[in-house]
Parts: C-alpha cells; structure tokens; sequence
C-alpha cells in the first residue's frame, strides 16, 4: 500500500519546525513518522541541525543564518524550511515496511533486581511467574527515544501486566531497570529518581556515550526481552567491567 | 598550563554551545545558559565562539592561574578581582602565572563565563565539552568543578617569544579596531564610545557589567535585566488554554522560584489552565519553551533540558532574548511580551550580524 504523506507544518520559535504526521499513538503513524525522517536525512537542506522524530512528529531544528544565506535572504527562514519540508510531504510516498531489527535485552526478573514484581503479578491477580511469561513473551516497538539518554518508549505491552506508577517514587532507580507505568515498559538507561514499577533489571548498557550512534535502540527497532538468573546477570556485570 | 581550583564556588562547569545532533538518541543538548557571554568571551579572548570556558554561577569560584593566560569575563556580574584588583569585565585581560581570579556572589544577573585564550583542554564528548552533570559526561570528568582540580587550559605550547607575538599580535588588532572605529565604517556606527552617555532606558535595575570595551555595541547587547519583559512567540498548544489564562500570561508578572535551575526555571504566577484537559503526546522540546503542567505555574526549559515533554506548551521564549532569561535567579519578576516568528528571526539574524561584526572587528 503506498499513500502520500498528509502532515502540517507549524514554527516552532524561530530555530525549530514542527511536522505533524498523525494525531495518536499508532503503528501507522509511527511508520509515518520513520518515512519522514528517513526523507530528511536522505533530501537535508543548508543549515539543518537535526531532527527528532516522537510519536506522532517529527521537530525539525535549524539555523536561521545558514538558511536565510543559502536561500540568498529571499525568504524568512522558516518560510524557506517550511517550504523544502512541504516538498518532501508532497513528493513522498510511505516507505516500503522492512523487516525491523530485533535487539534481545536480557533481564533477570525479580527479586533484589525486580522488587515490584510481586506487586504488579498481585495487581493483575496473576502469579510473578506469570507476569515474566508475559512481559518476555512480547515483541515491542521502539516508538522513540527521549526523556533521558537511550531511553525507550516502547509500544506492545499486553494489558494484562499493565499496572500504575507507584504512588511513592523512588529516589534512586539503578541503570538497566526493567519497569511498567501504566500501558507502558521500558528501561532505565541511567540511574534516575522514577515512579514505574521495577520488575526486572537488565545488566545491558543502553547508552554508550563513547559510540556513535550513543544509544543501543532507535525508534524503529523491535524489542524482545529475555529472562536471565541472577547468576547470568552477575556473570555478564563481571565481564564487562 | 592549568587553572587550579582553590574554592570550587556553588556550581562552576565547563560549557560550550551544546551537544547538537544526539537529541533522538535522548542526549539532552546542555552548553551555556547565557551563550552570547560565553561567545564573547570567547571572541575576547581569541577563540572560536564556541570554546568551552567555565560558566560560574551565582557564587563563583577563586582560582590561580598556574602559566601567564589571556583572559576575559563576561555576563553576570560576581565581583571578579585579580590579586584583589577589580577585574574589568566584557574584555580581556592578562593573568601572570601564579595571579589568583577571584569570584564574588552574583550582584546582577546569575551566571559569568570565564574564557581563556587556547580554550580548556577536555575531551570532546559526543561532540561537545558541555557538562552534563545529571549524566555524568562531558566538561572536566563530567561533573562541576571541585578544589584542587587542575584544568588544563590555554595554548598548548607556548614559548616565551610566542607569547610575546601573540601579545603584539593582539594589540595590533585591538590597534586595527581602534582605527577602524575612528574611520568610520560600520564598527563605528553600531559602537559607543566610553564618553557617551547611557541610553536612557538603561537604569540600575539592568546590569552593571557595562561593556568598557569599545568593540561592543549597546545594541548589540541582549536587554539584561532583573525585571525583563521576554519576548515569546506562540506554543503549540497556546489556543488550548482559557481566554483568562491567556490574557493573564501577557498581562501579569511571573517569579522565578527556587525550584529553577539549568533545566528549567519554574516560575510562579497566577495559574494559567486549559479549557479542557488535553491528551499531551510526548514530542520534542527546546530551549526556551515555556510549558505548563496541570498545576498552572510554567516551567520554562532552559539548557539542560529533557529532549521530550508532554505538557502543554503555551509559548516559546525568542532565541534573543535566552541570555536575558538565563541570568534570572530566583526571586527575579518577569514578564511576557508576544512577537511574531518572523520578527524572531529577523532579531535573530540581526543579533548574529553584530556578533560576525565583533568577531571581524577583533580579528581583523
């Protein structure tokens, strides 16, 4: 199926643009949103900065200078990226759906690593074992990455493990928590204060600042989680000291 | 070549313009606060614009310099002296190996920057020198200054007779600028002499850190003051809020409260609120918006802030008028004024035109 990219344009003050592809938090959408960046990234213009696709948009920062110079001061500049965006929604046709890479994220589930667990089994009226099989029985999209460095927003989590923050947060989540806000789960990429609630911890280092790209998962990549014991944990914590 | 920290002051970081290109990885962009200090500090003293110098906060630092360093201060003013001397501000000036820079507490604005010629010499992270503290990376072992740090800085192998050139070289330029001020070309029309008068509107509430230097022009400064009216243009969702709250956002005074730092001031005023609860989608978010959680006090972003949000965004701060916001501190009043995207842009254009001519004018 090939449709033409509908999405508005809106300034964002006068460094940044606004694409709009969709209005809720869907597959659809979120394919959109990949075709458009990917248009971007293939079809730049003099003076971008960067873009960071979300959900439902993508943002679009520039620098006015270098714009209003490649466009000989002819225009404003956001008139001139407004303009290249508007061309490349119009020119552009849904990207072709390919198979999406899969990162296994190990986890070991419970106990010290996972204090919430019983907690979000007694909530669901499952038992912890349960909760597991389900939580790593699951393929997750990574719809974007934002709120910290390599942090995942992921979509696929089964309504029956769905359970509400915490009413207390913690102060201190460590690295490589595995936990579940309400519809959501996702990873702690670094140690944070946090409401989720923690079922599990993953000795896998989500963000990498000496790499390029830093983080281990884009928006576009499917998550699989995989249980551990706490022995494997510690095995692979010691090795990559 | 070093500085040595001897008092490290409340929160002393190194800062560049920012950590562009990682913001959909999650990597928050960070750099200095008040970036048109830091980039004239930077011109100062001979750098590129976007060196890494140290941003100084609210009570600043004293520190010795351990070779003989080329030197300027610019922003917020904290008092700074040079072996008990006053320390003149947006200028360069020399340190002597052993000379200690001294900070005091911020009597105007909130945050100095300190360049020195040669820049500092940390490791690029992801692409920038900007401490981002929460994260631990970047800037000087990713964290704010301590005593007994040494900071490597300066150029990196100068002699005695380069220094001297170096010297020569610029007070020809400072020569060079001097003569073409006093032809008359452009430099001339956009700077004031020390002679001339303040401009009227500039009382004692705006900041004293006067530019003593001749380079810099009165109109190329951003209005500092401690009771700024910030220009904004719309947010996104400015029309989701009621007729009263939008009135009121233009209309009344906002405080910086202290709950404000490098990520966001949050201010206080009478609460502006939607006319009906929204289904907010996280989406990126950028330096200076001005966004609004259900309580109704907004919380403007500043550099440090989250690559992503999902409250509603009633306005966005000008790019020009940023510096004027990051030297607030808390229990500073402010108030909103709107403009339109291309009246930003066209303050914006005009803004870097003057910073290319400073940047002519002491290079030339």
């Amino acid at each position: 199926m090939s449709e033409v990219l509908a999405g508005s344009i809106t300034a964002f003050g006068e460094c940044a643009v606004r694409v709009e592809l969709g209005t809720g938090i869907e597959e659809s959408v979120f394919h959109r949103v990949a075709a458009f960046t990917e248009a971007l990234q293939a079809h730049p213009f003099a003076g971008l900065i960067e873009s960071v696709p979300a959900f439902t948009t993508v943002t679009v920062f520039y620098d006015p200078v270098r714009v209003a110079e490649a466009c000989f001061f002819k225009k404003t500049p956001y008139h001139a990226v407004a303009a290249h965006l508007q061309h490349l929604l119009q020119t552009l046709q849904q990207a072709e759906h390919r198979p999406a890479e899969t990162v296994e994220i190990p986890v070991c589930y419970g106990g010290a690593h996972g204090p919430d667990l019983e907690e979000v089994a007694r909530l669901n009226g499952l038992t912890p074992d349960e909760v597991i099989e389900i939580h790593a029985g699951g393929e997750y999209l990574v719809y974007m990455i934002g709120f910290a460095p390599g942090f995942p927003y992921l979509g696929g989590l089964s309504d029956r493990i769905a359970a509400p923050r915490r009413a207390e947060p913690r102060l201190r989540i460590p690295v490589g928590s595995v936990g579940i806000a309400g519809q959501q789960t996702g990873v702690y990429p670094m140690e944070t204060p946090g409401g989720w609630q923690l079922i599990g911890r993953t000795p896998l280092t989500l963000f990498r600042p000496d790499r390029n790209p830093p983080s281990l998962l884009q928006a576009g990549h499917i998550v699989r989680f995989r249980p551990i014991t706490e022995r494997e944990f510690a095995a692979w914590e010691e090795e990559s000291r | 070549m070093s500085l040595q920290v001897i008092k490290p002051g409340l929160l002393t970081t190194l800062q560049d313009l920012g950590r562009y290109g990682f913001q959909r990885y999650g990597v928050m962009a960070g750099g200095a606060m008040d970036s048109f200090a830091l980039r004239t500090a930077n011109l100062l003293v001979g750098n590129v614009q976007g060196e890494a110098a140290l941003e100084i906060t609210l009570q600043g630092p004293t520190l010795r310099a351990e070779t003989d360093l080329l030197a300027a201060v610019c922003g917020g003013h904290l008092a700074p002296t040079l072996d008990g001397e006053p320390v003149p501000e947006w200028q360069s000036f020399p340190m002597k190996a052993g000379s200690v820079l001294q900070f005091g507490y911020a009597k105007f604005g909130c945050r100095a920057y300190l360049a020195v010629a040669g820049g500092f010499h940390v490791p690029d992270v992801l692409a920038s020198k900007s401490t981002f503290v929460r994260g631990k990376m970047g800037g000087f072992e990713g964290r704010a200054l301590q005593a007994g740090d040494r900071l490597p800085c300066g150029h990196v192998r100068m002699d005695r007779d380069e220094q001297a050139e170096a010297d020569s070289a610029l007070a020809t330029a400072n020569g060079v600028a001097t003569q073409a001020h006093a032809n008359g070309t452009d430099i001339r029309e956009k700077t004031v002499s020390p002679t001339i008068a303040k401009p009227n509107d500039f009382t004692s509430r705006h900041f004293a850190a006067l530019p003593r230097n001749r380079f810099i022009s009165w109109e190329l400064f951003p209005d500092y003051s401690n009771e700024p009216v910030i220009r904004v243009t719309r947010g996104q969702q400015y029309d989701a809020f009621d007729a009263e709250s939008r009135e009121r956002l233009w209309a009344e005074t906002f405080q910086v409260t202290p709950q404000s730092d490098r990520m966001g001031y949050r201010i206080e005023g009478p609460p502006l609120q939607l006319v009906a609860p929204l289904e907010m989608i996280s989406e990126a978010v950028t330096f200076g918006t001005v966004q609004v959680p259900p309580g109704g006090n907004p919380i403007v972003l500043l550099a440090d802030r989250q690559t992503t949000g999902g409250y509603p965004k009633i306005a966005q701060v000008a790019a020009v008028d940023l510096p004027v916001l990051a030297q607030l501190k808390p229990g500073d009043r402010l108030r909103f004024t709107e403009i339109t995207v291309e009246e930003a842009q066209r303050l914006y254009l005009e803004r870097e035109r003057g910073l290319q001519m400073l940047q002519r004018a002491l290079t030339l």
